[in-house]
């Protein structure tokens, strides 16, 4: 049996960025400020639904929606700044997802109007 | 036997940081790790991906013959007009059953087994990316599949088919508990195929030996990852539909309730987006393993490998789009029937190109008629068949008529049984050697191969003429009066059908005896046995624990065919010329052993957090108290597999007899 | 949670098989395993809560003879609600932030706070099921009552594990008990928990502010 000439840990580099991560990581008061973006936003899209813009307050909620969703995913969740790889595993899941369900809906004739 | 050191604390690598992992002193650890290698500890908490892949395939082959059980029976209430051995109760049950068996209890297992064996091997690597889950997905499924099957004594099994169509499936129509059982049951062993299938990405996409670039992998390897994404992607919907059947049937819920506004195809949907992708998730494995075993009886290599692999991973993205053709008579309307009548036509065609080349794999080949490589060309000629039903199939107006008959029974046959199920027999044969250290004779397996040829044909190639004479699926019996006259006579094909049943049947039974006789007195099979051309075949028989002694770097496709054979300039102009055999480079393995190889250690915690989980499902149909105490163990078993480290600390082996330091050798070795 | 296990020391006269940054375990993508199958695992969740909202979609007007979700949806109550969930997926990163920079207190500390918006949030969902309910609307009451619960169940039950997982990891860090790498179990939960999050994003958008 001979001894181990290495150990199994993780290390960390000098900046204490988890190895995978290609962007520096980013302050804190990035954050916040993003965060207050998307409050405004979430603010603007309950605005709307006590206003009455008519025909165009659909699109302009599910634009928000994107928004909202696609912010969360790229800087919290900090896609945008990680390998490719990652979107490629999660963007294919969700596109998959909105292309079926909504074919589905189609043929169940959803979005035909009245 | 496996020797595992401890992994020091000290830091080896340049930043000097104290390593954040739970030391001995600190653990958690209540109960000593499961560290035996003998006996049936060393199977039950095995995390070894070699050992998982024989439980998988043990279990698969056992529910391979329950279900083939369940077929018999139905062909017989079938040979003969009126007949009375099933009544139509059991007769629905046995059919639901005998699909759900062959489909999510032996196909889709026995391909994990094959992946979970083969692919870490085929890759270079030791294990796959996380050993433990492994563990549980198998014991997921072994519980699911075990779960499922006790609906026969508690009352009743599912008997609404295997797709479950509502409101058929509802307690009006299915009154027993057989349809909960049947939602539940494959809740837990798609929990299995969900987590078996982030398993095998991961290990592929991070875990190759260094050099092997994804064009570099085997093919077998390559149609593994397809059919990964293609489980994690559909499991979840089948989930939501399960989870609707459930709620529906067990809480009151309101999904499919006609009376209440519901629409029946929202089921119908649900359950096909799911489901034709599930077709690929079932025949690719084996497109796969014919993939390997062509090349190497022809000894040529595989015939336009990029082509291959494209067209599998087209097959997989073109599959999504095609699900609603099982539904061209369920009324979605001319304008979505012709789109997927479109798309399903399209998907022929990248199954069209793996059919051209592995023929052309075999054309100007030197050919080996091994048994493994009689199945592989059997099922290139059987798919074919049932590729052309389907073609005619795809054509809506055609299908209006061929839907809900045995022609289609007929159609998913010829695919499955003989794509599949020939595919699996194929890798028997082939793979055998390196598994178990025997050669399977051959002699019976030509027995074996031939009577599951003819058999087959008999079987499946009346019911194309049975079908198209009208007689319709799922139907209990049917009578001398409609049988008609002539040449299409139904009674007739009827018993030949079942004539091919029993004779197919025979030709399982002939596998068995090669088993049982190859256990007994089989020839010892040499390390090579077939000239082959991928890494598996660079380990032992059976591989060693950490499987190769050397992590091989990886210069080009079909590496291990490389490091035997050279091209050498001759007077004859340029030949390959054997350069090492498998037993040098074996010697070459062991002189360079690498000295520090650290495998993960056994787990009590995948198999009781998956035990959890059928306790909960009797709960929900018995008593919600056992539904709390399945949570309770489920919850613990997390959190202990959750804390515990991968590696067993050397507190969990025994101390050596004579006193001293724990030298880390297993116990009980 | 990490099963880092399989690493080997390239022999030190020889070139290294895989260019290594930091010590983590080895890979052919360079990537973390955790890492990758966490937003595997993320996109197949989309698939799951696609069908649970598309069955909402369809069954939302499926309501004769009870109310529906004109009459029973109170906007500024959810929107209090989404607004509290959003804000923990910032205390989130916080926590994530504080992890990388070795900070345990700190990390402790937004951790906490993260499980304390969730569980705001889930206490809002269950004041509104309960009044829903004495509205005259259960689980069984309608097409869409029953799609409704479901998907909005289902979503509250991820909050839950969500919840369940930050507090445990509170408790293993205060006890420096973590079997592995301590900031990358705390994005991995993270991605978790932004994820439950933009699903609650589209559900606020498609079932409570666009009208059926």
């Amino acid at each position: 049996m001979t001894t181990t000439e290495h150990s199994e840990h993780i290390e960390r580099d000098d900046h204490g960025a988890a190895h995978g991560d290609t962007g520096a990581h980013k302050p804190n008061s990035f954050y916040i400020q993003v965060a207050v973006a998307l409050a405004v936003i979430t603010a603007v899209e309950v605005g709307l639904y006590y206003l009455n813009i008519g025909k165009l307050f659909m699109p302009a909620l599910l634009i928000l929606m994107v928004v909202k969703f696609l912010t969360v995913v790229s800087v919290f969740m900090h896609l945008k700044f990680d390998h490719k790889l990652f979107s490629y595993l999660f963007y294919s899941g969700l596109f998959l997802a909105v292309g079926v369900y909504i074919a589905a809906l189609m043929t169940f004739r959803f979005f035909d109007g009245g | 036997m496996a020797i595992i050191e401890r992994p020091s604390t000290v830091p080896a690598l340049p930043g000097g940081d104290v390593p954040q992992f739970a030391t001995p002193a600190s653990s958690y650890g209540v109960f000593r790790r499961p560290v035996t290698t003998t006996g049936w500890r060393s199977w039950m908490f095995t995390i070894d991906h070699k050992k998982i892949g024989i439980m998988y395939g043990v279990s698969a082959m056992f529910f391979f013959l329950v279900g083939g059980v369940e077929a018999l029976l139905i062909r017989t209430q079938l040979a003969a007009p009126d007949n009375t051995v099933l009544s139509a109760s059991l007769y629905n049950q046995m059919f639901t059953m005998h699909a759900t068996t062959m489909i999510f209890l032996f196909v889709m297992p026995m391909a994990a087994a094959w992946a979970n064996y083969f692919v870490p091997l085929q890759i270079g690597a030791r294990d796959v990316a996380f050993p433990r889950l492994n563990a549980f997905g198998f014991w997921c499924f072994l519980f699911g599949g075990i779960f499922l099957n006790t609906s026969w004594f508690l009352g009743g099994a599912a008997d609404g088919g295997w797709f479950m169509y509502q409101p058929n499936a509802n307690a009006l129509f299915s009154p027993t508990h057989g349809v909960d059982f049947w939602s539940l049951g494959l809740q837990i062993t798609g929990i299995a195929s969900l987590t078996g299938a982030l398993n095998l990405i991961v290990t592929i996409l991070n875990m190759r030996a260094p050099g092997m670039t994804l064009m570099k992998m085997p093919i077998f390897t390559w149609m593994i990852l397809v059919v990964q994404f293609l489980l994690v992607f559909a499991i979840p919907v089948i989930t939501v539909a399960l989870f609707l059947l459930m709620f529906q049937r067990v809480f009151g819920a309101q999904f499919f309730n006609v009376d209440a506004g519901a629409d029946p195809l929202l089921w119908q949907h649900l359950f096909w987006i799911f489901g034709h992708p599930e077709v690929y998730i079932l025949v690719l494995p084996s497109f796969g393993i014919v993939s390997e075993v062509l090349p190497v009886f022809s000894r040529k290599p595989l015939f336009g490998y990029k082509f291959v692999v494209f067209s599998g991973a087209a097959i997989g993205f073109i599959g999504w789009g095609v699900w609603a053709h099982h539904m061209f008579a369920s009324g979605i309307g001319p304008v979505s029937v012709a789109v997927f009548s479109v798309s399903t036509m399209l998907i022929a065609i990248p199954t069209g190109v793996k059919i051209v080349n592995w023929t052309l794999t075999m054309w100007g080949g030197k050919i080996r008629f091994t048994t493994a490589m009689l199945f592989a060309i059997g099922l290139i000629v059987e798919f074919t068949i049932g590729g052309l039903s389907g073609v005619t199939h795809s054509v809506s107006p055609s299908d209006t008529q061929q839907t809900d008959t045995y022609y289609i029974v007929a159609h998913f046959h010829y695919v499955l049984f003989g794509g599949a199920v020939f595919g699996i027999f194929a890798g028997f044969y082939y793979w055998w050697p390196k598994i178990f250290g025997k050669m399977l004779d051959e002699t019976l397996g030509k027995w074996n191969f031939w009577l599951m040829v003819i058999g087959m044909n008999l079987t499946f190639g009346p019911m194309h003429i049975l079908g198209l004479q009208g007689q319709p699926r799922r139907m209990v019996v049917y009578p001398e009066k409609l049988t008609g006259e002539g040449f299409f006579n139904l009674h007739f094909w009827n018993t030949v059908a079942t004539v091919g049943s029993y004779i197919l049947a025979l030709g399982i039974f002939m596998f068995l005896v090669n088993v049982w006789h190859t256990t007994r007195k089989g020839a010892t099979a040499p390390l090579d046995p077939w000239d082959a051309r991928s890494l598996e075949w660079l380990t032992t028989n059976p591989p060693k624990v950490h499987n190769f002694d050397v992590i091989p770097h990886v210069h080009a496709l079909d590496e291990y065919f490389h490091l035997k054979y050279e091209e050498v300039d001759t007077d004859a102009g340029p030949r390959l010329v054997k350069v090492r055999t498998a037993e040098e480079l074996h010697e070459d393995q062991e002189a360079n052993a690498d000295k520090n190889i650290h495998m993960p250690s056994p787990s009590y915690w995948p198999m009781l957090v998956a035990i959890s989980l059928p306790i909960m499902a009797y709960g929900i149909i018995f008593s919600l108290v056992l539904t709390v105490l399945g949570g309770a163990i489920l919850l613990m078993a997390i959190f202990a597999w959750a804390l515990e480290p991968a590696v067993a600390d050397a507190s969990d082996y025994d101390p050596p007899p004579q006193g001293g330091e724990p030298t880390m050798e297993l116990a009980n070795v | 949670m990490s099963e880092a296990t399989l690493v080997e020391v390239p022999p030190a006269d020889d070139h290294p098989v895989h260019d290594d940054h930091g010590g983590h375990m080895v890979t052919s993508t360079g990537l973390s395993n955790n890492k990758l199958a966490m937003w595997l695992f993320l996109g197949s969740e989309c698939l799951l809560f696609g069908g649970l909202i598309s069955t909402y979609m369809l069954y939302r007007g499926r309501h004769t003879g009870s109310p529906g979700p004109a009459q029973l949806w109170d906007i500024p109550l959810t929107s209090v609600s989404s607004f509290v969930l959003l804000m923990s997926s910032l205390t989130m990163v916080l926590a994530v932030s504080a992890a990388q920079q070795r900070d345990d207190r700190l990390t402790c500390l937004w951790l906490t706070v993260t499980a304390l918006l969730g569980s705001t949030f889930v206490g809002a969902q269950v004041y509104e099921f309960t009044s829903f309910y004495h509205e005259g609307v259960g689980f069984t009451t309608s097409l869409f009552s029953s799609s409704f619960f479901t998907l909005t169940g289902f979503h509250g039950i991820h909050v839950t594990v969500g919840i369940i997982m930050l507090m445990s990891l509170v408790g293993i860090i205060s006890r420096s008990k973590i079997p592995g790498d301590k900031a990358e179990v705390v994005e991995l939960i993270g991605l978790y928990w932004h994820f439950v999050d933009i699903i609650w994003i589209v559900i606020f958008t498609l079932v409570y502010l666009i009208p059926a």
